[in-house]
């Protein structure tokens, strides 16, 4: 449950998309261009009503697909505007090879994201393989359990991505999140974009007193070195995230981090997960502890750049690991969340905890309290030497055979 | 690649963020010597209609100002003309006062 913690918050009930849309109207960017997808749609659709009515200046551009929808955006921000878009799934796909014209021509293109699965075969619920699929497109990537955390998410972005010159995406798991009213407190519209304040991009293509070259040939000779610029971006990137969180908890009094530790500390088993499901482990958890068992979680908020230095320091002293992913890689080996967090540890020295790989959920699969609940039985187990731990990816609640 | 050319680039710490580079860096390049055909301009024909000095697409052609301070041809700029042959095309026909040539080896 959400409770009021700014003074002059306001307490309403909306979903997910709704709480975006209106978070887009109070930071009111210069240029909005989106085509719209589900479950996705609802943001772009609440924030043209906005222009329509002339409660917000930004220029709507209306467009003929996704593509087109990144590519205006990327346009605009390069003209030096503040520029966002909203997608999902397959939207987010077809977006692709634009996603890294905006890294790389260091462009902050501010997208609000729905999780959805990808086709084929077509399924519009909750899984994050749509997002976990652009984990290397050089964009920041930011992940909500809540309407609230999308809400204010957004909200640091806007100003995260222009102080990194990084495009970065703010996400939360589609119908869930996207479609479930809540209770959530949004901020006055003034105190919203006084945070935010205003862009002033250093140099922008409209400077005619300036003028430059964008996007020009970079072969051999110095393509690395600007690549090189962008991987050195996303690391100082971590230390603008939490600099911006810093801002907002001064001025709106909510904590952010690069994860949400919950009941971590003491932890001796613990599981990783993003969005959505955390609140779930959650309440396992507080049960668990109720019995005396030392479960924690610890669930990410920020998975581009990944924390890895800092999650490396936490999980060391946790015995048994539960990497809960989403999304699978298809790759033969492991998914995403669990082969960052594996080389995380394994690079910084840290070899005592034992990591387990599950893919949960994907498509919108169910995943509850029992399942959560063996999971960290076996945990237990593995902490305790009575099993041994897995080297395989365990997909959950799926029928094999 | 020679190390010492290497040496000569600049670093990531150096290099303007975003691949932006600055405008107007065309007067560093030679372009001229791309060239197959030159153009040759014909000061007695030419009749001072700019049009070859507004087709060009490297302002290659050079302009000054005469006695009546009017803008007129003052001859081509072979450092940068690619020999593209866009002002001997464009040159009115009665007057051709520009002609393309086989550039000499």
């Amino acid at each position: 449950m959400i409770e009021a913690v700014y003074s002059k918050g306001n307490i309403v009930a909306k979903t997910g998309n709704e709480v975006v849309a209106e978070a887009l109207r109070q930071i009111e960017p210069d240029v909005m261009a989106a085509y719209p997808i589900t479950p996705a749609t609802e943001i772009v659709q609440i924030f043209s009503q906005f222009v329509a009515d002339g409660v917000v200046k930004s220029e709507y551009v209306t467009v003929e697909s996704e593509h087109s929808a990144i590519s205006a955006a990327i346009a605009a921000s390069a003209a030096g505007a503040r520029a966002v878009t909203s997608t999902s799934s397959q939207g987010l796909c077809l977006m692709w090879e634009m996603l890294y014209i905006a890294s790389g021509l260091r462009l902050p293109v501010i997208m609000a994201e729905v999780n959805r699965a990808v086709s084929a075969p077509i399924n519009i619920n909750a899984d994050h393989s749509d997002t976990m699929g652009a984990r290397d497109a050089g964009w920041i990537q930011m992940y909500s359990e809540n309407s609230q955390e999308a809400y204010d998410n957004i909200i640091q972005l806007t100003k995260i991505a222009e102080k990194a010159r990084l495009p970065a995406l703010a996400a939360m798991d589609g119908f869930i999140t996207s479609h479930c009213m809540e209770v959530v407190e949004t901020y006055p519209d003034a105190d919203v974009k006084a945070f935010v304040g205003e862009y002033n991009p250093e140099r922008y293509l409209l400077d005619v007193k300036r003028p430059y070259t964008l996007g020009s040939i970079d072969l051999q000779d110095y393509y690395f070195e600007h690549r090189y610029q962008l991987a050195q971006a996303m690391i100082d990137a971590r230390s603008i995230i939490l600099d911006v969180a810093k801002e907002f908890k001064e001025a709106f009094g909510r904590e952010y981090g690069f994860y949400e530790k919950y009941m971590f500390d003491d932890a001796e088993i613990a599981m990783i997960i993003i969005g959505s499901s955390a609140g779930d482990v959650k309440v396992v958890v507080k049960e668990l502890r109720k019995k005396g068992i030392k479960a924690g979680l610890l669930k990410i908020r920020v998975y581009r750049p990944f924390p890895t230095e800092q999650i490396a320091r936490d999980l060391a002293h946790v015995k048994a690991i539960a990497v809960m992913d989403r999304s699978d890689s298809c790759s033969g080996a492991f998914p995403p969340i669990y082969s960052d967090v594996v080389a995380s540890i394994y690079s910084a020295g840290v070899l005592s905890p034992k990591v387990l790989s599950y893919v949960y959920g994907i498509g919108g699969r169910e995943f509850c309290d029992e399942q959560i609940v063996k999971v960290y039985e076996t945990l237990g187990k593995v902490a305790s030497g009575l099993e041994k731990p897995s080297n395989i990816i365990e997909y959950m609640n799926v029928r094999i055979k | 690649m020679r190390k010492d050319e290497n040496n000569m680039k600049l670093t990531a710490a150096e290099l303007p963020v975003g691949g932006i580079v600055e405008a107007g860096t065309a007067v560093n390049f030679h372009t001229g010597s791309w060239r197959s055909q030159r153009p040759v301009w014909n000061k007695d024909k030419c009749i001072g209609c700019l049009i070859c000095w507004i087709s060009c697409p490297d302002g290659s052609i050079k302009i000054v100002s005469n006695e009546k301070g009017a803008s007129v041809v003052d001859g081509i700029d072979y450092d940068s003309c690619k020999g593209c042959g866009i002002c001997a095309k464009e040159c009115p026909v009665k007057v051709s006062a520009i002609a393309m040539e086989q550039e000499k080896k």
